[in-house]
């Protein structure tokens, strides 16, 4: 009954979609404003029902339902309960599910407090949301039904990918996704305005807190994303510049534009229509990297769903939304005024070499992972990896860090450097000396030189905005503009030292034996047989001391999964203030050795740090955003409320 | 110091967006219809096969050269091992290729004559010839990687398509298709 019940809350809920595109798109004709009425309640009801099927999902998985097909192919009755709830999501079906849920509620949200923009631009994004919504409905309903039954059910499933059962990736795919599809609020935003040609400050303040939102948990997503995959997998690595990493890193990139634009247009009403562009690119970006990853044409460790007629309907909505939206955006930009000028010297210069930087990258990244398709197409295999990668996206982002340093000081409109000129006396002294130490302790590594010796001078500039000002009184924007610059810098830092100064060491060593890795002594103390609920490893005991010091256990696990059978290498790490210990048990030779695989990795943890850092700083903005809208919404209650009457 | 920021965009150049994303809609679309093949293109297939002349591994079938190989007839090249469990599993494959008149030869890597005769008892003999070939000198040469690989030879000895793996069911007519392909 539960998944009859979810699918009947799905249909309703993409009939609730087809209702609010018809009424909101009727409502902006002339005559058909009485429509107007029914497009927010419509918007919440919606998203009510799709978190209804959401949960309807969720519920079968819990219970192990093995008549629905999809549980069946996802999950196990032995499997952990956090698992069986994660299996919702963790398979194509489930996670197409929750983006149509996010999307829903995210309208449903919008449509119940967003009340600063004329109404009629409100009911444009509605219907805009609700159009989009509409093929992903359509997607879900007739080519991926995740409430499919089987007409006999099997005694037992097949089980979740092993790599996933780890309580980090539970919640990685639902935060990475509250953040794609998040987006679809900018896309509808942007697509709102350019139907009534009203973008306006007004529209880029209330565009705003939704884009930092969604961009909070892409942040987190990433930032959670590449921590699993270093510590899951088992490589050591944090960054792999696969599709799919890629994938999520283009919205993140065309997102952190959008911010940075959204407050040149809401401070100055200037780059009015680069900013609408950027809306559209945000959540297109979403999409393609959906699409990517889902229609199988690109190779990627992340391909769980790879079917070439999922691909063909994703590609067929991608082509109705982006280039709808692309060839609104060529009919109408035209009439969208770039509206005010400003000096070379300025706050708003620095943000739009912020956005040509951002752009350039998210460009990079593009071009890297879509030429194995362009090479393909023209018969010949190629992959693109870190050699085209690294460079060319530093390219871009040194010169910006560099900017980062002096744009945050800056006034709007026009300023001249000589203001400023004592306060970057210590970021440039810092950049100058680091860039020598850096060249004497890792001599010739240019990408991690240029890193180390930008990260100090980056955290003390991305200070500097606070200087002269009474800590106190500081706005809660403002706070969290510091936060996250001082956490690049601290994510930077990470990243350089990693690839600067990672000590590896691969041995076998017989049980007993010890080996250096860095300033560790490691000691392979015993081998033990453990059982968890559905997997039984071999664990090895790790005796690591820190240059002599008493030793620390680390308990490495060779683990075997049954339902499916899988083999993966549960590392252990030993995180210290300065870094940390990596460890990865392998395979046993034929002499009855042990292969060890160990790194030492000083201050890799920076990276995330740094990444979580980024994530608070844009927490922080959004709580003074909505803090302040709350009060102003309160005080200018009546007058709002009036406004909308005449509206009508 | 009061240029202006952005000049007035013109008309044409609000179109970009749209054209780079039809050229990428263009560009997946022509890769959703031609999907990648999974296998590694060799460097081998095209060029002849190298000089050998391999003794008899089993008894009751000859050895195999390359003057074996290049009689103006399309064959399949079996490269196979007793010790190999997966080479089991495409026997009843190579015995269909076989039935359908279809030349099997084999080269045995690695392998012991009793070991083989045991395998060649138990999974069948589809093999016209089998060359013993104990230091893997011909299966480098002719860009086999592993066990069981199988190739294309048209009539003048050349490689026409290599099957990296197990031959499964519904790779027979695949493979019938190559070899009359190759008998062109």
């Amino acid at each position: 009954m539960i998944a009859e019940f979810g699918l009947a809350a799905l249909w309703l809920a993409a009939a609730l979609a087809l209702l609010q595109l018809l009424a909101g798109a009727l409502s902006l004709t002339s005559g058909g404003e009485g429509f107007g009425g029914v497009v927010r309640p419509v918007a919440i009801v919606q998203g009510i029902l799709s978190l209804a099927a959401f949960a309807a999902l969720v519920l079968v998985f819990s219970q192990t339902d093995l008549s629905v097909k999809l549980v069946v192919e996802n999950s196990h009755s032995a499997k952990p309960m956090l698992y069986k709830i994660a299996g919702a999501w963790g398979n194509h079906e489930g996670s197409m599910l929750l983006w149509v849920t996010i999307m829903g509620l995210a309208g449903g949200f919008v449509a119940l407090v967003e009340r600063r923009l004329p109404e009629k631009t409100m009911l444009a994004t509605l219907a805009g949301q609700a159009f989009v919504s509409l093929g992903f409905y359509a997607f879900l309903l007739f080519a991926s039904n995740p409430f499919a039954r089987l007409a006999t059910p099997p005694a037992e499933g097949n089980g979740l990918n092993p790599l996933l059962q780890d309580p980090g990736l539970a919640f990685h795919p639902p935060t990475l996704y509250i953040g794609y599809v998040g987006l679809s609020i900018a896309f509808s935003f942007a697509i709102g305005a350019l139907i009534t040609r009203e973008v306006s400050p007004a529209f880029a303040r209330a565009m705003r807190p939704w884009v930092l939102g969604a961009w909070i948990f892409l942040t987190l997503g990433i930032t959670a994303g590449s921590f699993w995959a270093y510590y899951e997998l088992g490589w050591g690595g944090w960054w792999f510049w696969d599709p799919v990493e890629n994938a999520s890193l283009m919205p993140w990139l065309a997102a952190t534009a959008l911010l940075h634009s959204c407050s040149v247009l809401a401070a100055r009403n200037a780059l009015r229509a680069w900013t609408v562009m950027l809306g559209v690119v945000a959540f297109s970006m979403s999409m393609v990297g959906t699409f990517l990853v889902r229609s199988g044409i690109l190779t990627s460790v992340h391909a769980f769903a790879v079917d070439p007629k999922r691909g063909s309907f994703i590609l067929v909505l991608l082509a109705i939304y982006i280039g709808g939206a692309l060839t609104l955006f060529a009919l109408r930009a035209a009439t969208v005024t770039e509206g005010e000028r400003f000096a070379v010297t300025s706050r708003e210069s620095g943000l739009v070499f912020n956005n040509v930087m951002l752009s350039s990258v998210l460009g990079i990244v593009l071009i890297g992972t879509l030429y194995p398709l362009l090479t393909e197409a023209m018969g010949e295999k190629v992959s693109v990896g870190p050699p085209y990668f690294n460079p060319m996206a530093a390219l871009f982002v040194v010169p910006m860090l560099l900017v980062l340093m002096v744009g945050p000081l800056l006034r709007w409109r026009q300023d001249n450097v000589g203001r400023i000129r004592k306060g970057l006396i210590v970021p440039a002294a810092l950049l100058v000396v680091g860039v020598m130490v850096a060249i004497v302790i890792a001599p010739g590594k240019v990408l991690p030189i240029l890193g180390l010796a930008l990260a100090p001078a980056l955290a003390v500039a991305s200070l500097l905005p606070l200087r002269g000002r009474e800590l106190r009184r500081v706005k809660l924007p403002l706070w969290g503009m510091v936060v996250a610059h001082f956490g690049i810098a601290v994510s930077l830092f990470g990243m350089a030292s990693d690839s600067a100064f990672t000590v590896e060491k691969l041995v076998a060593v017989p049980v007993g034996g010890t080996v250096d890795v860095g300033p560790w002594q490691v000691k392979l103390g015993s081998l033990e047989p453990v059982a968890g609920p559905n997997w039984t490893a071999l664990e090895a005991e790790l005796q690591a001391s820190y240059s002599g010091a008493t030793p620390t256990m680390l308990h490495p696990q060779s683990r075997s999964f049954w339902t499916p059978p899988q083999q993966t290498n549960e590392s252990a790490l030993l995180t210290r203030w300065n870094g940390q210990l990596y460890t990865v048990l392998g395979e046993q030779a034929e002499d009855g050795r042990w292969q060890l695989r160990l790194w030492w990795k000083p201050f890799v943890s920076l990276i995330w740090l740094g990444g979580a850092l980024i994530a608070l700083g844009g927490l922080l903005a959004l709580l003074g955003r909505v803090w302040s809208d709350l009060r102003r919404i309160i005080a200018r209650g009546k007058i709002a409320d009036r406004r909308e009457g005449m509206g009508r | 110091m009061s240029e202006s920021a952005t000049p007035k965009t013109s008309r044409w150049a609000l179109w970009l967006p749209l054209a780079f994303f039809g050229a990428f809609v263009g560009l997946v679309a022509w890769n959703l219809i031609h999907p990648a093949s999974s296998d590694v293109p060799s460097r081998f297939v095209g060029q002849p096969l190298p000089q050998f002349d391999l003794p008899a591994a089993a008894e009751g079938r000859p050895g195999l050269s390359r003057a074996d190989m290049a009689n103006g007839k399309p064959k399949l090249l079996n490269v196979f091992a007793s010790w190999c469990v997966p080479c089991a599993a495409e026997s009843a494959q190579l015995a269909q290729l076989a039935a359908a008149g279809v030349e099997v030869d084999g080269i045995a890597i690695r392998d012991h004559k009793a070991d083989l005769a045991v395998f060649l008892q138990r999974n069948g003999n589809p093999y016209a010839r089998i060359g013993s070939d104990d230091v893997s000198a011909v299966q480098l040469a002719i860009g086999s990687s592993g066990v069981p690989e199988s190739f294309v030879i048209d009539g003048k000895g050349v490689i026409r398509h290599q099957h990296i793996g197990v031959i499964m069911p519904d790779d027979v007519p695949k493979l019938l298709a190559k070899l009359q392909d190759a008998g062109r």
